[in-house]
């Protein structure tokens, strides 16, 4: 029983995504919000892989996400196009960059490490702004978008809006079965306890690379989608806000299940903008509720039908 | 590259430094005794900055916005402990950053509402106007060295008053080992608080004497907390000393880094990439630095907290 309502919200959240063209939401517009917050959504579930999963906090998995956005770049520049090669090199980039980051980076624990990662992503935001090639701090506009075997469907914004889905409830069941995996396991005691775990027999040290390096792959693919989302790509995509905005997302959304993540990616882009359609002062109002949701909603958004419940039960 | 401009570059680091101290001073000591990440303390800075524009505006003179601007820093950093900060000293550390950034977007987006979005400029005071000749053919605003002046002697002050009081030793125990310190029956609430206001003074204090040589604008405190951090990681979480230290390591190595790199790489590169990659790499050099020596010592050059 326990296990189905597990289950229930984040299938629920899905199917509304999967709905929502059809409940209102079918207008270029509203698709563009959509596709922005489940691209959102798709990196932020890399970083609750670590955050909620290893208990390893990034402030920089955006240098992750926007490797993968330049690799399309650079690729559009030499004039490929095709999913077939993009698609691994922005991944496979922003895996190497997580893999040789991490390695000096998870030597540290705690602030450190949330400052190490900080400065790799700082390094990584630097360079890509004097890639003059590529545009340098004003950014790129693509030619034209990622080709999937020489087809061009996914420039059909209904599609790409059902390709988003699909890759958001693909990571999210890998995020499920690696938790649950032994590997998950060892990530998780580990963050319970490291002494115990390396007691035991295990050294936390590969797992959590490993985790670090599947989330960078992630961000990398995320990195993908968003750069055919905007057909541009800039320096500003690897900012330490946007790190931060990766990190707010997870906490937001709750650090209990995965699918937190989703919950606060969208819950984050769908209430900026409709805050933003009040007052171009809305940051007045999403800020004080930022701490209101600090200071009540303690398990996060993904916590919410259980305090509930608990409210109901007592009152 | 001549010896007098190096020296003038030496200088504007240190100058750097110092008010990156004046910052990084609170941040630490916030983080060392209370072990509370306070990412609002930038925009700390950002309201004393613009406390001391407007009431250098306001008055006529920059004495008086001085004065007038630190106890109205005090008040906000105090109201800020009392409404948020306060609830969330037993709260984990992700909390913590989630809501003192809510705070952040909220004075940022409310000092645009009340100020514009166009930068302020603040005069510089008619007793520090004018260049000093240090040496043949260096001329230095005074302004400048009054800050680093300034900046010095309370890096001083502060150094007595944790070294020598008992306020200090309090701060210094709470930093090294909180739960006996509330053990041994010290109200740590209050010490929070007085930690708390002082730092957010401190803030306001390098805002309002850097308000004159930069310029006024929102999100002016975000690139200070980032370098803040930067320096109290370095330094080690919770020593001021290393605070010291680490703040004018780190305005050095980004002042001198940005003027000396693209002479630099010119070395290897022609003129115009030398000057790219000069500029990306100097703005890379401060992070390079705290990678190598988190990677080698870390917990820092000083860190506070002991075992």
């Amino acid at each position: 029983m326990a296990r189905l309502r597990g289950a229930a919200l984040p299938l629920l959240v899905l199917a509304l995504l999967a709905a929502a063209p059809f409940l209102g939401f079918g207008a270029g517009h509203a698709l563009t919000l959509l596709a922005r917050g489940m691209i959102l959504g798709i990196a932020a579930l890399g970083l609750w892989l670590l955050v909620g999963g290893a208990g390893l906090v990034s402030l920089g998995h955006a240098a992750m996400l926007g490797i993968g956005a330049y690799a399309v770049v650079v690729l559009d520049a030499a004039g490929i196009s095709e999913a077939a090669v993009v698609l691994p090199a922005a991944m496979g980039a922003a895996a190497l960059f997580a893999l040789l980051t991490g390695a000096i980076a998870i030597g540290t624990s705690g602030v450190h490490f949330i400052m190490i990662t900080l400065a790799f992503a700082q390094m990584a935001f630097f360079t890509t702004g004097s890639l003059s090639a590529y545009g340098g701090d004003d950014g790129y506009t693509l030619y034209g978008r990622t080709t999937v075997l020489g087809a061009r469907w996914p420039e059909d914004r209904l599609a790409f809006h059902y390709l988003c889905l699909g890759l958001l409830a693909a990571v999210l069941a890998l995020c499920q079965v690696l938790l649950a995996s032994r590997f998950g396991r060892v990530l998780r005691a580990a963050k319970e306890n490291a002494e115990r775990v390396q007691a035991v027999g295990f050294n936390p040290y590969p797992y959590r690379l490993v985790a670090y390096t599947i989330a960078g792959g992630i961000a990398g693919l995320a990195g993908l989608l968003l750069a055919n989302a905007t057909e541009f790509v800039a320096p500003s995509f690897l900012a330490w806000q946007r790190s931060g905005d990766l990190l707010f997302m997870v906490i937001l959304g709750g650090l209990g299940a995965p699918h937190g993540a989703i919950l606060g990616a969208l819950a984050i882009v769908l209430l900026e903008e409709w805050l933003a359609g009040f007052t171009e002062h809305w940051r007045l109002i999403f800020g004080p509720l930022l701490v209101l949701a600090v200071l009540f909603l303690r398990g996060g958004l993904a916590g919410l039908p259980g305090q509930l419940r608990g409210l109901l039960r007592r009152g | 590259m001549t010896i007098q401009l190096l020296l003038v570059q030496a200088l504007n680091g240190l100058q750097l430094g110092v008010l990156l101290f004046l910052v990084a001073a609170g941040l630490t000591l916030v983080f060392g005794v209370m072990d509370f990440i306070n990412l609002a303390h930038g925009v700390q800075y950002m309201l004393g900055a613009y406390l001391g524009a407007s009431l250098a505006a306001l008055t006529g003179s920059f004495w008086w916005a001085l004065l007038l601007a630190l106890p109205a820093a005090l008040a906000i950093g105090l109201l800020l402990e009392w409404l948020v900060f306060r609830h969330l000293y037993d709260r984990d550390h992700l909390s913590q950053v989630l809501a003192t950034f809510g705070v952040i977007l909220f004075l940022n987006q409310a000092v645009k509402a009340v100020w514009g979005t166009a930068p302020l400029q603040m005069p510089v005071p008619d007793l520090l106007s004018g260049g000093i000749s240090l040496m043949p053919g260096l001329q230095y605003p005074v302004y400048r060295l009054a800050i680093l002046v300034a900046g010095l002697a309370i890096a001083l002050l502060l150094w007595l008053l944790v070294e020598r009081t008992r306020a200090g030793a309090l701060v210094r125990a709470g930093a090294s080992n909180r739960p006996m310190l509330a053990a041994l029956g010290i109200d740590t609430g209050r010490l929070f608080m007085l930690v708390f206001g002082f730092g957010a003074m401190l803030a306001g204090f390098a805002g309002v004497m850097a308000a004159p040589i930069l310029s006024v604008e929102p999100g002016m405190g975000d690139t200070v907390l980032i370098l803040a951090f930067v320096v109290i990681v370095i330094g080690g979480i919770g020593s001021v000393r290393g605070a010291f230290l680490a703040a004018l390591l780190v305005g050095l190595i980004e002042t001198l880094g940005r003027s000396l790199m693209p002479d630099l790489m010119r070395i290897f590169l022609a003129p115009a990439p030398a000057r790219q990659a000069g500029a990306a790499l100097a703005s890379m050099l401060v992070y390079v630095a705290m990678a190598a020596i988190l990677a080698f010592r870390p917990r820092g050059l000083f860190p506070a907290r002991g075992g």
